[in-house]
């Protein structure tokens, strides 16, 4: 293990040469490049292994990946914004053919207007396309997540893609100090990727096929239910990655100073430690206020929620998103959550940091201040007005 | 060459059987033979068209080799991850190929396309023109022809069919100084027999663009499919050529031009073409072929 200090992209192309891909597509992106430029640096100078495509688009990027993971080899590319938007017909074709690409996604605003700063509009409008999605807070998280992704995709119950988002700027880059494993300690805690969903000279398949009506429901299925089922495996890979490593993650969620809290704020991403920080401030003057980071957007930590949740008396969920027309993904998801288990507390939507607006200590601050006194369910933050006005 | 691979000596293996073509299928045909060539170390990717339509539908799988559909606009790229993939797990001695029509090859994947040749990965891909999207029912391809009537290019008393020239895909891709390029047909089968070989034992990118009539699309009975593609190298509309080492070659030089009104007036697609619009075409042919006399390697004999 040795310490460094590396920004979020930085940290992220170390867990990718700590989980060896042996197939890497590169297209460049603001903000993602500099996790690609360090990679074609560790394949010059050999501490990567891998055979690095220069592909000339997004979709390339991923389709060459489908392709060489068809072939059983262990893949990564990234990409970012319009890049995601553009390779979207692959993020569908990857998750229904079940081939566990490891993607990392700079989160940043989508054109137009144009914008490349940080919010999760591009991956959080991506939801439903089949992958497991993770947002991460700093950037050992970011190292770590490279790693334990691969170890989630690629176990043959899940065999489903996973992309893990890092905050555009916020995040991407901005430097902090970072443990590295050991090879050694990689290598033990992820083993080589086996799969049977490959072609070979050996046993030759077909695959990518068409199913009609008559089976598809079937296949479709099949998908739900393997990334349902890999809420498990993600828990099982965290707590494996917590033996090996001595740092554990909790799986989906991650609470914060949830004991007897009343009013309880979900975030995703970087903005997470800004808000624990005020969480205490506010716990110092008595007022029972907690935290919910979640990690994983899907599968969606329903089970957790319901856990957290049960005895609050108001929860608000803080996303750098709107779905125009109604409120925040991230919120209609959770609101579901609790409409089906019959929880008993007031929601509310904070819509803040779009196009990289800056989320200030006071803006939290006052979105506790929401919870606590109540008031419209859908805001936006930073906005100076409501959408009433 | 003694071994060279011929109608005699190809293999009885079958690697695209029991798919469900159109009768009279040219595109097929030239799946089946590059299949036959290229053998069951082939590792085929087809885009969405015709051929996946008919080979993948689960679980009535038609391809015996390793075979996948990709993207429409991701043949060459996901050809290149399966070139880099299946090296990077230790297989060795295998041909990753591309089979994919002109839509997919012209239109939406050129991109893909021209990033694989600029990479020059190790992948033969090859193009079975049929000069419109057949499988979507007939509609304006890029490599579509002047005058040919398409359910979205409609001839009528103002517009006689397709406005534009057939976009030269053969040299766009030589373009690229590509390891080996060539022309072919499935009316001269050992030219394109030879051709699949040649490029497969060629290290690089390389490309055939095959012409493979649709008697749907094309408007011709189904036992013509040969004939119309015999006649339309010999009308002068298509020609047989290579591009190796940065020169053209001709392959076949004919003296003279059999009748392109024949070859036209013979398919329901150019029915409706009167005198003027034959001249534009020919006018065209004339053009091309002076160019590629005047240009090109043309030495080689009469095949």
């Amino acid at each position: 293990m040795t310490k460094a200090f590396l920004s979020g992209n930085d940290a992220f192309a170390e867990g990718v040469r700590l989980a060896r891909p042996q197939v890497i597509s590169i297209y460049p992106i603001t903000p993602q490049t500099t996790v690609v430029e360090r990679i074609s640096e560790m394949v010059e100078d050999s501490s990567l292994k891998s055979e690095l495509i220069h592909v000339e688009s997004e979709h390339s990027a991923l389709s060459c990946a489908i392709g060489a993971s068809a072939m059983g080899a262990r893949t990564f590319t990234a990409t970012s914004s319009q890049g995601l938007l553009y390779m979207a017909e692959c993020l569908h074709y990857a998750s229904g053919g079940r081939f566990p690409i490891v993607m990392m996604n700079a989160n940043r605003s989508t054109a137009l207007p144009w914008n490349i700063y940080g919010d999760q509009r591009d991956s959080l409008s991506q939801l439903d396309c089949g992958w497991i999605q993770v947002y991460v807070e700093d950037a050992q998280e970011s190292l770590d997540m490279a790693l334990q992704s691969y170890h989630i995709a690629e176990n043959p119950l899940v065999s489903t893609p996973v992309m893990v988002n890092l905050d555009g700027f916020v995040l991407t880059h901005t430097y902090e100090t970072v443990e590295i494993p050991s090879q050694t300690d990689a290598d033990r805690f992820l083993p080589p990727f086996q799969t049977e969903n490959k072609m070979s000279l050996d046993n030759p398949k077909n695959l990518a096929f068409s199913v009609g009506p008559d089976n598809n429901m079937e296949f479709k299925y099949l998908q739900h239910k393997a990334i349902l089922g890999s809420k498990r495996i993600i828990e099982e890979t965290d707590a494996k990655f917590a033996e090996i490593f001595g740092r554990s993650y909790g799986g989906l969620t991650q609470g914060y100073r949830l004991d007897d809290a009343d009013y309880i704020l979900i975030t995703l991403g970087s903005i997470t430690g800004l808000c624990r920080e005020v969480v205490d401030e506010l716990r110092e003057r008595g007022e029972k206020v907690g935290l919910l980071k979640l990690r994983f957007l899907r599968p969606f930590p329903s089970d957790d929620l319901v856990a957290a949740l049960g005895s609050a008396k108001a929860v608000g969920v803080l996303e750098k998103d709107i779905s125009f027309g109604y409120e925040g993904t991230v919120y209609t998801n959770v609101n579901s959550v609790i409409a089906k288990n019959g929880l008993r507390l007031e929601t509310y939507n904070f819509i803040a940091g779009l196009g990289g607006r800056d989320i200030s200590r006071e803006n939290i601050t006052a979105i506790f201040r929401h919870l606590q006194t109540g008031g419209q369910h859908v805001n936006f933050i930073g906005l100076g007005m409501t959408i009433d006005d | 060459m003694t071994n060279k691979i011929t109608a005699k000596t190809i293999t009885d293996s079958e690697f695209f059987y029991g798919h469900k073509a159109c009768a009279g299928c040219g595109g097929s045909l030239a799946v089946r033979i590059a299949l036959k060539v290229l053998g069951e170390r082939a590792i085929s990717v087809l885009p969405a068209g015709c051929m996946s339509a008919v080979g993948f539908n689960y679980p009535h799988l038609c391809f015996s080799n390793n075979s996948i559909i990709s993207t429409f606009a991701g043949t060459a790229s996901m050809l290149t991850g399966v070139e880099a993939g299946a090296r990077a797990v230790g297989i060795k001695n295998f041909k990753a190929v591309g089979l994919a029509g002109d839509g997919g090859t012209a239109d939406i994947g050129i991109q893909a396309l021209s990033g694989a040749i600029d990479r020059n990965d190790d992948i033969l891909y090859i193009c079975y023109d049929n000069e419109a999207y057949m499988n979507t029912g007939i509609q304006k391809s890029g490599l579509t022809p002047f005058g040919a009537k398409t359910t979205t290019t409609p001839s009528g008393e103002n517009i006689h069919g397709n406005l534009r020239p057939k976009k030269n895909l053969f040299e766009i891709v030589a373009a690229h100084n590509i390891s080996y390029a060539a022309t072919a047909s499935i009316g001269n089968l050992p030219d394109f027999i030879n051709k699949i070989e040649k490029a497969s034992k060629i290290k690089g990118t390389t490309y055939i663009h095959v012409v493979a009539p649709c008697p749907i699309g094309w408007g011709i009975p189904v036992n013509e499919t040969i004939e119309i593609a015999r006649k339309m190298i010999d009308c002068g509309l298509w020609y047989l050529a290579e591009y190796e080492n940065g020169q053209f070659t001709l392959n076949k030089n004919p003296r003279d031009f059999s009748s392109i009104k024949d070859y036209l007036l013979s398919q329901g697609r150019f029915k409706h073409l009167d005198d003027a619009d034959i001249e534009i075409l020919a006018v065209q042919r004339d053009a091309k072929w002076a160019a590629i006399q005047k240009n090109w390697n043309t030495t080689k004999e009469e095949l």
